[in-house]
């Protein structure tokens, strides 16, 4: 019993000592917290961004956080709740916009916060066109691609255009689709000959929006539709569908690192960027401007193409993008912003999808369920 | 309480006029009793106080919430208080005059002035825009330009975004600017506002709420009518097998309880897609050719087979701990009275498991009903359910307010069904174990 007590009482007493310099510690160690998509993708951010700033800076220890997947919907519960426990949010522009409308982020000065090229270039004329928003930095460029199985058709008549997509008499098959409007609208008027820079102009008509439907009624007893990033690959690989509808960067993964037998077709890739928030309220401010201004710059944006095949969403980056850091190929073809690649781009508009999004996503609900 | 009656009855008796019974120190027996019962009752009561504590913060207090996100509407009277006042007297026919647009800028130019996290313009886009397409992008981008307004204001705002010449807009915002709505039940009951203000079924192409309530609960039905089939003659013989195989049987019902919902929906896709197990077995023994091969998963099959494998437990347990506490005796009565088998079964047997498959029969069901994320995996277009509706609204759309309309109805009709068993059953009888 004594001695129970005595060592408790040396327990107490280490735990304190230990506590109070843990107290001390913590007023120069910050832990940031940065939500991301988790997967591949987070693993290139920690490779590109996370260790080497936490190398530099080894007061700082960061969290990762895969909530990007609801990353509005948790900024609105934790603004609402007046505790902002994320430092940092990788996001979609369409969702900043939204974010910064209602205040729950913050607006950035890009020329101010952040790092200009190394030829001086200012930071809003190095990131590419129209890719900055009021409370958006971006960081790489994505695109959804159509993916095809080369073994479901005859070497001699292989699939290479959205249109073959919606040709299921010369290319039989399933197909795998998101189980949302967006990307899969786009294509159905795509490949009913709308050109890629007026399809939503099209789109905005109810006789648009009719004929992009009419289009897809003609595979729809083809589709096997998915909602889970990572159910497109694994339909793919099983051999269940012909084609798939994914994430270039997935596709990327599953051909090259999973050694998936398919080919990517980039007619008609709608693209998109991604990028960081700040959020409102935040505690830690001063550490996640300066891990920003790192994590932004054009070196920094070059190495994350290191580990994942997204496009960096700087001009002067573009040049500095080598190979893979594990498989040693040559990354630059496998960017969506590669000019062989690039050639039919459909660029997706994010102020079209705010404001037909709710109706769309209505209306292509209740036809999935017809 | 009955003692001190009987004491303080008693003792008239005996001295002719009333006295009360006391205890040693001289307090009425009765007041010591109530005392005594107080005491227990608040000490019973702490007792359960962190259970009701749990209970308020955690399920009452989030269900008040949600439901009352389904009526709940400040996003119009916040933003434009001036615009309303100035729109009381429309009468909904052609565009408001002057005065109403120069409140509307008045009021945008008020929203300016307050903190960016204050502002009342960025939810009320939202807002609108789910009663009108494009009307967020009106409401944003006029809030981008307003200050560059100059009277009269109405042609500015015409210039600025179509919308503003719609009446449409205009109704909405009218019949919006009050604290409450309906909107959020009108619309996840499949019907819509008109230009008149009626309440109206929508478009054919835009029903689709309606419909995924009665196939949830079909669904549900036919969950748990399989669950039963399954179920019970597991359930029977796991309850006469002697205790040590019986536990080793319940292990295998109940690893499937302990292993990830995931893992065992994947599970089940490698087993029924097209090119799973099941289908390969089938085509190498020649049953089915290689192009007939059976689609089982990604439809309504799918979601059938993986929920009903996942839901069995909740109906092999009530019912077994049901069927165990049946004597065997009652059997072997029935049939040394003459009772054939199947007459001893049905007239003896049965009705007494009645408790149990009650038991595993609302609980099947109340589970099944709510059920998204198998039904998200395994079911395609045709095995989808309203909760996936309801998360994708939660998640994806973020219309809160409709989520919250829809779950809402949903608790309210699994209620309603929970009421009707209990007059019709008696929920009293219900056994879960």
């Amino acid at each position: 019993m004594v001695s129970k007590l005595k060592l408790l009482g040396i327990g107490t007493a280490a735990s304190v000592i230990a506590l109070g310099a843990a107290q001390a510690q913590a007023q120069e160690s910050v832990s940031l917290t940065i939500v991301s998509w988790g997967g591949a993708y987070t693993a290139s951010q920690v490779r590109a961004y996370h260790e080497p700033w936490m190398e530099k800076n080894p007061h700082v220890r960061i969290i990762n956080d895969d909530g990007s997947a609801n990353a509005l919907a948790g900024l609105r519960a934790q603004s609402q709740a007046g505790n902002v426990t994320w430092d940092l949010v990788d996001m979609l522009p369409s969702d900043a916009q939204l974010a910064c409308d209602e205040g729950i982020i913050l607006e950035i000065d890009h020329d101010a916060v952040l790092a200009a090229a190394p030829d001086g270039t200012p930071p809003t004329e190095d990131f590419l066109p129209g890719s900055l928003g009021d409370c958006f930095i971006p960081q790489i460029v994505y695109s959804t691609v159509l993916t095809f199985r080369p073994d479901a058709f005859p070497a001699d008549n292989q699939p290479s255009s959205i249109a073959d997509l919606f040709d299921v008499e010369n290319f039989p098959g399933r197909r795998a689709l998101q189980d949302r409007p967006g990307t899969n609208l786009e294509w159905a008027l795509y490949a009913d000959g709308v050109d890629p820079d007026d399809i939503y102009d099209v789109l905005a008509t109810p006789e648009g929006v009719d004929r992009a439907f009419a289009k897809l009624d003609t595979i729809k007893d083809h589709i096997i539709f998915w909602t889970e990033g990572a159910q497109a690959p694994q339909l793919l690989a099983d051999g269940e569908v012909a084609f798939a509808t994914g994430y270039n960067g997935r596709m990327f993964d599953a051909i090259e690192v999973e050694g998936m037998n398919a080919e990517i077709i980039w007619d008609g890739q709608v693209v998109e960027w991604d990028g960081w928030v700040v959020p409102a309220g935040g505690r830690n401010l001063d550490a996640v401007m300066e891990y920003l201004y790192f994590a932004t710059d054009t070196q920094r944006l070059a190495d994350q193409a290191k580990f994942i095949s997204y496009g960096p969403a700087r001009a002067s980056s573009a040049a500095l993008v080598g190979e893979h850091a594990d498989l040693g190929i040559d990354m630059a073809p496998h960017m969506p912003t590669a000019p062989e690649n690039y050639f039919s781009p459909i660029i997706l508009d994010n102020d079209f999808w705010s404001d037909y999004g709710d109706e769309l996503r209505e209306r292509f609900a209740t036809w999935m369920l017809q | 309480m009955a003692q001190a009656d009987a004491g303080a009855l008693a003792s008239p008796a005996a001295t002719g006029r009333p006295e009360r019974l006391r205890t040693a120190d001289g307090v009425p027996l009765k007041a010591a009793l109530r005392r005594a019962e107080r005491r227990r009752k608040i000490a019973a009561f702490f007792l359960v106080a962190p259970l009701l504590f749990f209970i308020l913060t955690f399920f009452v207090f989030p269900i008040a919430q949600m439901m009352w996100r389904s009526v709940d509407n400040p996003q119009v009277v916040r933003a434009l208080p001036q615009t309303l006042e100035a729109l009381q007297g429309w009468d909904g026919e052609g565009l408001p005059g002057e005065p109403v647009f120069a409140a509307l800028h008045a009021d945008f130019m008020a929203d300016m002035e307050r903190p960016r996290a204050e502002q009342a313009t960025g939810p009320l886009a939202v807002r609108l825009n789910y009663e009108l397409s494009a009307a967020r992008s009106a409401i944003t981008r006029t809030a981008r330009q307003v200050d560059g307004f100059t009277a009269p204001y109405r042609e500015a705002f015409l210039d600025s975004h179509r919308l503003w010449g719609d009446p449409e807009l205009w109704r909405i915002i009218q019949r919006e600017g009050r604290p409450l709505t309906t909107s959020y039940y009108v619309a996840a009951l499949d019907r819509e506002f008109d230009s008149a203000g009626n309440v109206v079924q929508r478009d054919e192409g835009r029903r689709i709420y309606v419909p995924l309530f009665i196939r949830t609960i079909l669904l549900s039905v036919a969950i748990t009518f399989l669950t039963f089939a399954l179920g019970f003659p597991i359930a029977y013989y796991l309850s006469i097998l002697p205790m040590r195989y019986a536990s080793l049987l319940m292990i295998c019902v109940l690893l499937p309880f302990w292993t990830s919902l995931l893992v065992r929906t994947s599970a089940w896709i490698v087993l029924l897609q097209q090119q799973g197990v099941i289908n390969s077995a089938l085509v190498a023994m020649g049953i089915i050719g290689d192009d007939g091969r059976i689609a089982m998963i990604y439809n309504m099959t799918g979601t059938i087979v993986a929920m009903t494998h996942i839901l069995l437990p909740f109906m092999v347990l009530p019912l077994y701990s049901v069927m165990r506490t049946i004597p065997p005796s009652y059997m072997r009565a029935a049939r040394s009275l003459g009772a054939t088998p199947w007459t001893a079964f049905r007239r003896v047997y049965f009705p007494q498991t009645l408790p149990g498959i009650g038991a595993g029969g609302v609980l099947v069901f109340i589970i099944s009903i709510g059920y998204y994320i198998t039904p998200a995996l395994v079911g395609g277009q045709s095995g989808r359910m309203i909760s996936n509706e309801i998360a994708r609204h939660m998640q994806q759309s973020l219309n809160w307010g409709l989520a919250a309309a829809l779950g809402s109805m949903l608790l309210v009709g699994v209620l309603v069904l929970y009421w009707l068993y209990n007059r019709l059953v008696g929920a009293d009888s219900l056994k879960f174990g």
